[in-house]
């Protein structure tokens, strides 16, 4: 293509376009994949929660609604951080509704930053991350998150960092991709280092429900985070609801009210059908939200066995609906890992590379899939490495 | 309930091995489990779920929903007439209800005819039996958990995504 006499946006231009793309074109150009690269769940929303939607739709809903999100809606998000963490926001000034995470963490991020300020950035992690960092005029300061350390953050990275003049931290448990949480404890630590540097965290606990092993801990539950948390949640995961897009930010109403100067400028207001069905979610969803977890765990244990029969070693995540398999016995780099597992047997995951430079020696592999999928998946995979 | 009886309620082919891989238990703990289980009559067989309106050159069998009002037997209440009942072949589900009606059974015919002569020349007759109302079955959408009409479903999830 011939270039444009124009200059476009130095700051977009400067940033690598995701090295995943052509992996994921390879992907979708192919039939008869069995896919376990799939970042949401594959069960469909419950059919209460559809139901709800659709009569509204039929009574006529279908306006904008106020900027901040129906106050019904803020006023039970409020309701449910309180009952989670035992911290109360003011549905008025402290909670904004979002279009996904993926939204409040942006505006979040053109909110509170000014050209070049610092914000670390754990890896691996989704691949918006960094990108929204730079995209708000940021620097985005990657902390690897090491399998020695069963990927978790290290709390000496942490405060390295801190000591480079970080503004805030981009946290994320449970964690895409590798499945990773924190017990009460273990957040301890980090609290710690967050109080002592006075920074900010977004805290991104779109998994929370999804967590298998003890209860999930919000980092805002520890005393006096609030002030220094901003909490970023939403319905697409745990309640099965990513196309309905309805996530939210709770923080201080300071930062509320600037992240909302952006979004109503940009965004408006969520949609009201989806805001609409994440009311009857949080009033009535919790025993579906109990099945998927119970499916979901029962299909982590059988991945987390499979995968290391075939030593493919791999820790057992908490959370999420992720594994993060170390493939290094291969020899192979994961992208190439992945495209032959593709191109041979038709089995699809992600390379670790998606989600950190370096995640070579890893792939992720999603169980949001059915058990039958996940099966066949499996047992093509065995076979797979015996052929190498 | 135990999870090795719902997994093996929603897929009783699950074979051993993949249970045990599922729920963190030894193999061997999940076989004795499962014979137990045979053993007190909790697990009572297994079997295929069919949708029979997708086999071809095959004559359907109708069913039909059957309420019955019955006169209780002294000292026997419900059970006795029940048990005269259930027993045909014929029957393939029988429950006592609360309400207008006393028992509800379902029954299983070659055709219309078939169910219809059960009715009127096994089922009415009976002595304690006052009342039946027969409903006939038209089309099935959705039995025992089981949607069973096609549904075409476009897949929209994308087959990867990060």
């Amino acid at each position: 293509m011939k270039k444009s006499k124009h200059e476009f946006s130095r700051i977009i231009n400067s940033m690598p376009s995701s090295g995943i793309r052509e992996f994921f074109d390879l992907v979708l150009s192919m039939d008869d994949v069995v896919s376990l690269g799939v970042g949401e769940p594959d069960f469909s929303t419950p059919w209460h929660i559809c139901e709800s939607a659709i009569s509204k739709l039929e009574k006529g809903f279908t306006s904008y609604t106020s900027n901040k999100g129906m106050l019904e809606l803020r006023c039970n998000i409020s309701q449910k951080i309180f009952e989670d963490s035992g911290v109360k926001y003011d549905p008025e000034e402290e909670i904004l509704i979002t279009v996904g995470v993926s939204e409040g963490m942006d505006i979040v991020f053109r909110a509170i930053l000014n050209p070049g300020d610092k914000v670390a950035v754990i890896k691996p992690s989704y691949v918006s991350y960094s990108p929204c960092v730079i995209m708000a005029g940021g620097e985005a300061i990657e902390l690897e998150c090491r399998e020695e350390n069963n990927f978790k953050l290290d709390p000496e990275d942490l405060e390295k960092a801190c000591k480079q003049g970080i503004k805030a931290l981009l946290f994320n448990y449970p964690c895409n991709p590798t499945g990773v949480s924190y017990t009460k404890d273990e957040l301890g630590e980090i609290v710690r280092i967050v109080k002592e540097y006075d920074i900010l965290v977004l805290s991104d606990e779109i998994y929370d429900s999804l967590t298998y092993d003890f209860e999930h801990t919000p980092l805002i539950s520890f005393p006096d985070m609030k002030e220094r948390v901003i909490y970023l949640n939403g319905f697409s995961k745990g309640y099965a609801m990513t196309g309905w897009r309805i996530g939210y930010i709770a923080a201080p109403k300071e930062i509320v009210g600037l992240a909302n100067k952006i979004h109503q400028y940009t965004i408006l207001c969520a949609p009201i059908m989806g805001q609409f069905a994440a009311i009857e979610a949080l009033k009535n969803g919790q025993p579906e939200v109990q099945e998927m977890k119970k499916e979901y765990k029962r299909r982590r244990n059988y991945v987390v066995n499979k995968l290391n029969e075939m030593e493919l070693t791999t820790f057992m995540p908490q959370g999420a609906f992720y594994t993060y398999s170390q493939i290094k016995k291969t020899n192979m780099d994961s992208n190439v890992f992945a495209k032959k597992l593709l191109m041979k047997k038709n089995v699809a995951v992600v390379p670790g590379t998606a989600f950190s430079e370096k995640g070579k020696d890893y792939i992720r592999i999603s169980y949001a899939s059915s058990f039958d999928n996940i099966k066949e998946a499996m047992s093509r995979m065995k076979v797979f490495l015996e052929e190498l | 309930m135990d999870e090795i009886l719902e997994i093996l309620q929603k897929d009783a082919n699950a074979d051993i091995s993949e249970i045990s891989a599922q729920i963190n238990i030894p193999e061997e703990d999940v076989r004795k489990k499962i014979s137990e289980y045979k053993k007190k009559g909790i697990i009572i067989k297994y079997k295929a779920v069919i949708n029979q309106e997708l086999i071809n050159n095959v004559s359907q069998d109708v069913t039909a929903l059957i309420e019955v009002k019955v006169t209780p037997q002294k000292n026997k209440g419900f059970d006795s007439i029940a048990k005269r009942v259930y027993n045909f072949p014929e029957v393939v589900s029988c429950f006592l209800l609360s309400g207008g009606y006393d028992l509800f059974v379902i029954v299983k015919g070659r055709d219309h005819n078939t169910i219809s002569n059960f009715v009127s020349e096994k089922l009415a007759p009976m002595e304690n039996i006052i009342g039946t109302e027969t409903h006939f079955i038209l089309k099935k959408y959705k039995d025992d958990g089981d949607v069973l009409v096609t549904q075409q479903k476009e897949e929209s999830r994308p087959i990867i995504s990060a």
